[in-house]
This record gives structure tokens, C-alpha cells and sequence, in this order.
């Protein structure tokens, strides 16, 4: 017989010469009464009461019949639209293979995140006709992304296994020269964002190890096929679902499964389908800004093995020469590249504050240091306060926290005071620790942007002003003594990235809510009669980079009439004025293309009411007899009477 | 594992999937004997079986299994051979 190496999903330990290897997802706490709890969100009264239940009950880790299980309910709401704090998406997935059995899970993994993602599968190996053919199902549909999910066993079968490198290559090119098109194509049709899937390797060694050496050899193709799709990919501005990654993380047989290939020519095997989801909606996600942000680290058995307060310095196990020193050290490792990426750390312990200091500056194997940290709390307070304290402190929403903790008491206390934190399921082993953390894909990014690179800077360099702003006499003293000056001009291609990323990781000032793929952003840029506005802040202390953006379009029914269509700012330079001179700015631009006033909704939402003031601190009055769905208030300038405000923000010139 | 053990935990697995308490199922139960028990729920319950059971079932015997009382010796049948290769 052979050993279950892998975890096999079965719980009642019978076994068989062959089992079903699934990818499980461990940072996700188990359900203790799924079947009562999906059946009492049912009888649940209200279709947004039954919904919020299974969006809960989706953050559970749930198995392949699970979930689609908790997709059946789903699709027995009838939700007439979005209920407040849900967002629409309609997901097209295009294909070579069955994909029918990755629908359901695609759509569960959205309700984990508050996404309801309308899924809509292509018809079976038509994916060129269906974004070629002008009178496909599609057309209706109306996507906003598009997701290839490919097979590479037409590309394979297309290469003699004695091909030489150069026919490899010429048959490679051809075929993504032709899926290129098809990218630019869905775009030019749809203006959808485009998601590529990665071939994963099915294939069978025929020359065993040597296959590397061979260049027609399937494993070999499809290494270079991956290669030169991820280069097309980055080139064209297409995000990449890197399912090949994954299933060799996971072991090919936990995804790919020849009996399902056989019955229904299924290249992604049903059982890895809720993972398949959670890939898939990270992405979606991570596209509207909803990736994580900060990750929030306990201290004691977390970063480093024993408790400070009793073990002292010296007693801690930290550090190279024990395998548990290198666990806890190899946490720290990876929480530090993190940094290095632009994700912000935290340390929330149950701590005397100096003690707990004292090993980040005094310790010689921390590799974190006290510097790393943006928000340090150690005290004996409820962990939940502190987490609020440390989003509150940061500028982010409490949703942008992930809170890593040894102790399952704490994460069970966070999971169910704060449920918009996220939690990894840590394992009893610090050995795994990384790879729990990495696997849950909390940090999934859809670009790299200069800001990333330098965010932990930014945060430091508001360190300083705000000491600044502790000696200042007085506010305007201090905006004064910044010496402020702003870059600004229409959207430009090279902070193309760095705009979808503000429009969609906005919350705080953001006027509308209204997010913009970067196919919609390249749209409006290339309107004529649309102003955008890109502002870049400088002071003494640094570069705060580009840190608002805004979007102008003619009105339905009004001519020499701008409505803002939204507006964001970085909450990095809150309280700056800089909206003040943004204003300033977006008037003088408008009277040279002689608009005579500008409209602008504000529309609430549970976080943005820091800016609810904005429009009339501006000049806009109420306009009073429009009324607006979803509970905005509309806001009118008359150009002619604009007097520019005050801002101690000086020009610095007009461009990128 | 007795017949009925596995007729019950099938039960249970085609009413999850399903979504649907008032499925019984028989040995006798065809397929096209129950509400919505089409093709593509016949593969989701091949595969939450395997998995449950943790067995695969042989790509041959999918395509035939008669009823349900066929699906449930196979799962008795790898059972003992089970019980036997750890014996």
C-alpha cells in the first residue's frame, strides 16, 4: 500500500491503495458546525442577513464540498443589487479545458473577501472565438476582467520531441504573438483587465532528468512557454495567476488528477478548486485595493521562542545555532522583505513596553529592528484595543491588518471582536510559520510601484515632520517652515501603476468610491474633453510622492460643466492643505479650457468621513433639489466666483 | 464499515451537495431517480466521496456503476482491502 504522504481530506481514515491529495487551506480556522450553521443561515429572513452569514462563514477553512455547499446557498439569494459593503464584480473566464467546476469556488473566495463575483464561463476550448466573435454570449456579459484559463497541451502537441531550441521558439512565439492579440483584443472590446493563468506541468518525464537538457521535451516547452508568457504579461500590462507555482508547491497530484482529465477533460482537478478560488479572488481583490497593508506581530513564541519577561534576554531562543532560533528568525526574515516591499510592521504584545524594546535594540541575532516597526504596542491591554490603536495610529483601516499571534486565545478573541482582521490559523510548529503566512496570499500585489519601494521611508520621513510639528508654534508655522511646493499635470503613463494603485487602495479621502481598472484610467486619460489631475507633494524633509489624483468628465447634460468624477488623496499628507492648492490647480486648468463650474458628489461610506466637510470648505454649495442614489450629497463652484485658498504650497512645476 | 454505514454517509454527502434534506437514497437509487442529480453533480459527488473516503474510484467503474448500491460495494470492497494491506 501506498503512504498518504501528502494531507489527504478525508476524516474518517479509510484508506486505499490510490487517495485524493487536496490542497488545504491551513490559515484558515476549521468550521465547528458548517452543515447547522449554512442551513441556519437559510432559514436567516432577510437575503442580507443570510449574506453576511455566508461571507462568515466562507472565511472558514471549508473543503472541496463545502464549498460548493455554501455557493448553493449562495445562489439561492435573490439580491436585487450589492447590499452596502459588497462589491459587484462580473469575472469572465475564458478557457481550453472544463472550467465549470472552478465557478463555485471562485465565487465563494469572493464572498470571503465581500466580493460577489458574477462568473461567467466561457464555452468549452472556444476562448478565441469568444473574444473574437462580436455576437458571443459574451458581449452581454460585459466583463471587467478576463481571466485565460489555459491548457498547454496544444503548444506541446504542436513541438517534435527532437525540435531544436530554435523550432521551441518559433512555435512558442506564435502562439503568444497570437495571445497577445487576443489580450489586446478582450481590452479594446471590453476595457476589461486581463488575467493570464500559468500552464501547470502535466506532463511525463520521457528521458527522466535529462528532459531539462532536451529542448523538445514537454517539461522543458512548457518551462519556456511560462517564461515568455510572464515576459509578454509584464510588457502588456496583463496580471498573471501563477497556478504553475502553486500546484508545485502543493505536489501536481493535489491539482491535476488524470481521472477528471479523462471523464470531463478537466486540467484543474475539482478538488483544488477552493484554492483555485482563493488565487483568483486575491487577485480581484488585490486589484480594488484590497490586499492587506500592515502586518501586526506578537512577540513572545511569535518572533522569537520563550517569553521575554521570564526568560530574559538571554534566555529568548533567537538567532542562528538553534534550529528554533532559526524558525523565529527566518519569521523575522520574511516580515522584513515584506517591509522591504512596502508592507508596514507592528508589534502588538502582551508586554512591559521597555523589556520589549530593549530586545529589539540590545539583542545581536534580531534582525528586526526597533526602526522596522512603524507601531510599537506592548502593554497588558486587550489586543483588540491595541490593533485599533496601531490602524488608528498608521492611518489604515482596521480591514488592512493581518495579526499574526502564537496564542490561539488571542486570535480567537481578535477573530470575533475585530472579524475584519485577518488571522492565520498559525501551526504548533515555528518551522511553519512562514510558509502559513506566505500560503494565505494576504499581501497579493497587482504592481510594484515606487511608492512600495519606498514606503517605509515615507513613514519614517513622517516621523520626522511630525516632531516638526511638536516645535512649531503654530499650524501655520508649521506648513510654513515644510516649504512645500507641488508637481502636477494630466495622468501620466509612467504613473499609470502608482494611480489605479491610489484610486483602488483609497479609502479615507476618496469622494466617491469609485474604483478604476487601469484599462478604465488609460480611458478617461485619452478623453478629450476629461481633465486629470495628477499631484505630486515635496517638502524638506523628502518626497512624499504622488499623492493625489482626480478625475474630471463633462457632465450628461451641461455644457462647460465639470463633475469630479472622484478625487483621492494619500492620507500620508492629511492635513497639509494640499487639497486647498489641488482645488486652486483644477480651477485654473478648467477656465483655460473655459468651464464655467464644476459638480461633485460626496458619497458616505464607513470611511471616509474624514473628508464629509471637503466640499464646502472648498466654496461648493449644496445643491439642494438633485437628489442622488446611494445617499450622496451633490456639491456645486461656480468658477467665476472662485477665490484661491491660502495653501503655503508652492508650484514646483507642471508634469510628472 | 456495514452497507448502511456507507448508504448513510453517502446520504449525507448528496444532501450537502445538493443542498437538499429530503434525498434518500436506496442500494437501488439511479441517478435520474433524484431531483438535480445531474452529470456534473455526479462527478462533484465521485469527488467528495473520494475524498470523504478517501479512495479514487477507477475511471472505468465511474462511467458505470449501475445505482447506488454499486458505488456502495466498491467503497465496502476497498475497505477491506484496505484492512488486509495494513494487516
Amino acid at each position: 500500500m501506498r503512504r498518504r504522504i501528502h494531507s489527504s481530506c478525508n476524516e474518517f481514515g479509510l484508506t486505499m491503495s490510490v487517495t485524493s491529495r487536496c490542497p488545504t487551506m491551513n490559515w484558515m480556522p476549521l468550521a465547528a458546525n458548517f452543515r447547522e450553521d449554512l442551513r441556519a443561515a437559510l432559514d436567516t429572513a432577510k437575503p442580507t442577513g443570510c449574506l453576511e452569514k455566508l461571507a462568515s462563514l466562507a472565511g472558514y477553512r471549508l473543503g472541496f464540498l463545502e464549498t460548493v455547499q455554501l455557493d448553493r446557498a449562495f445562489g439561492r439569494l435573490d439580491l436585487k443589487e450589492a447590499p452596502p459593503g459588497f462589491l459587484p464584480i462580473r469575472l469572465a473566464v475564458l478557457s481550453s479545458s472544463t472550467v465549470d467546476q472552478l465557478a463555485p469556488a471562485i465565487r465563494v473566495a469572493g464572498l470571503r473577501r465581500r466580493l460577489l463575483i458574477d462568473v461567467h464561463i466561457g464555452a468549452y476550448g472556444q476562448y478565441r472565438q469568444d473574444v473574437l466573435d462580436p455576437s458571443s454570449s459574451l458581449r452581454q456579459f460585459a466583463p471587467q476582467t478576463m481571466l485565460f484559463s489555459l491548457s498547454g497541451r496544444e503548444v506541446i502537441a504542436g513541438v517534435p520531441l527532437t525540435a531544436t531550441l530554435e523550432e521551441v521558439d518559433r512555435i512558442i512565439a506564435r502562439f503568444i504573438g497570437e495571445l497577445r492579440s487576443l489580450w489586446q483584443k478582450a481590452r479594446e472590446t471590453y476595457n476589461a483587465a486581463i488575467i493570464q493563468q500559468t500552464f501547470i506541468d502535466v506532463t511525463d518525464p520521457l528521458f527522466g532528468s535529462y528532459d531539462r537538457l532536451v529542448p523538445g521535451a514537454p517539461t522543458r516547452v512548457l518551462a519556456r512557454l511560462n517564461d515568455r508568457l510572464c515576459e509578454a504579461a509584464a510588457q502588456d500590462g496583463v496580471l498573471i495567476l501563477d497556478v504553475a507555482r502553486v500546484s508545485e508547491r502543493d505536489g501536481i497530484d493535489a491539482w491535476f488528477d488524470a481521472g477528471s482529465w479523462l471523464q470531463g477533460k478537466l486540467e484543474i482537478a475539482p478538488q483544488a478548486a477552493p484554492l483555485y478560488g482563493d488565487l483568483v479572488a486575491r487577485i480581484l481583490a488585490a486589484q480594488r485595493g484590497q490586499s492587506k497593508k500592515c502586518l501586526v506581530l506578537d512577540l513572545d513564541n511569535t518572533l522569537w521562542g520563550g517569553v521575554i519577561g521570564d526568560d530574559g534576554l538571554e534566555g529568548i531562543v533567537i538567532g542562528e545555532g538553534s534550529a528554533a532560533g532559526e524558525a523565529h528568525l527566518a519569521l523575522q526574515r520574511y516580515a522584513k522583505q515584506l517591509k522591504e516591499r512596502g508592507i508596514i510592521l507592528a508589534v502588538c504584545s502582551k508586554n512591559d513596553a521597555k523589556t520589549a524594546e530593549a530586545v529589539f535594540h540590545e539583542h545581536p541575532e534580531m534582525l528586526l529592528r526597533r526602526s522596522d516597526i512603524a507601531a510599537f504596542l506592548a502593554n497588558w491591554d486587550d489586543k483588540a484595543e491595541n490593533l485599533k490603536t496601531i490602524a488608528t495610529r498608521l492611518n489604515i483601516g482596521i480591514d488592512s491588518l493581518v495579526f499574526v499571534d502564537d496564542n490561539p486565545v488571542e486570535r480567537a478573541r481578535i477573530r470575533q471582536s475585530l472579524p475584519a482582521v485577518a488571522v492565520p490559523e498559525l501551526p504548533d510548529d515555528a518551522a511553519h510559520y512562514v510558509r502559513c503566512l506566505s500560503d494565505a496570499g494576504y499581501f497579493e500585489a497587482v504592481a510594484l510601484t515606487s511608492e512600495d519601494r519606498h514606503r517605509a521611508e515615507l513613514y519614517e520621513a513622517n516621523a520626522k515632520r511630525e516632531a516638526l510639528l511638536g516645535s512649531a508654534q503654530s499650524m501655520d508655522d508649521f506648513l510654513r517652515g515644510l516649504e512645500m511646493s507641488v508637481v502636477c499635470g494630466p495622468f501620466t503613463t509612467v504613473d499609470l501603476a502608482r494611480i489605479v494603485q491610489l484610486f483602488n487602495k483609497t479609502n479615507q479621502f476618496n469622494a466617491t468610491t469609485r474604483r478604476y481598472t487601469s484599462e478604465e484610467i488609460t480611458h478617461f486619460a485619452g478623453l478629450p474633453n476629461v481633465l486629470t489631475l495628477q499631484f505630486r507633494l515635496l517638502d524638506r524633509i523628502g518626497d512624499n510622492g504622488l499623492v493625489s489624483a482626480m478625475i474630471l468628465r463633462p457632465t450628461a447634460d451641461e455644457e462647460k460643466m465639470l463633475e469630479i468624477d472622484n478625487w483621492i488623496m494619500s492620507c500620508r499628507v492629511f492635513g497639509r492643505r494640499l487639497e486647498f492648492e489641488a482645488m486652486n490647480i483644477a480651477v485654473e486648468a478648467a477656465r483655460q479650457l473655459g468651464i464655467k463650474g464644476f459638480v461633485a458628489d460626496y458619497i458616505a461610506t464607513p470611511k471616509n468621513s474624514v473628508i464629509s466637510a471637503l466640499y464646502p470648505s472648498l466654496g461648493f454649495t449644496a445643491v439642494s433639489e438633485l437628489k442622488v442614489p446611494n445617499g450622496a450629497t451633490r456639491w456645486f463652484l461656480n468658477l467665476a466666483d472662485y477665490v484661491a485658498h491660502q495653501s503655503y504650497i508652492a508650484r514646483a512645476g507642471v508634469g510628472a | 464499515m456495514t452497507d448502511q454505514e456507507i448508504l448513510t454517509k453517502l446520504t449525507r454527502i448528496l444532501r450537502d451537495l445538493l443542498l437538499d434534506d429530503s434525498i434518500v437514497l436506496t442500494m437501488e437509487t439511479q441517478r435520474e431517480e433524484v431531483p438535480n442529480w445531474d452529470s456534473f453533480n455526479y462527478i462533484n459527488f465521485i469527488v467528495a466521496t473520494e475524498i470523504e473516503f478517501g479512495v479514487k474510484f477507477k475511471v472505468a467503474d465511474i462511467e458505470s456503476f449501475p445505482n447506488v448500491g454499486a458505488i456502495v460495494a466498491e467503497l465496502k470492497n476497498a475497505s477491506s482491502l484496505d484492512v488486509h494491506a495494513r494487516g
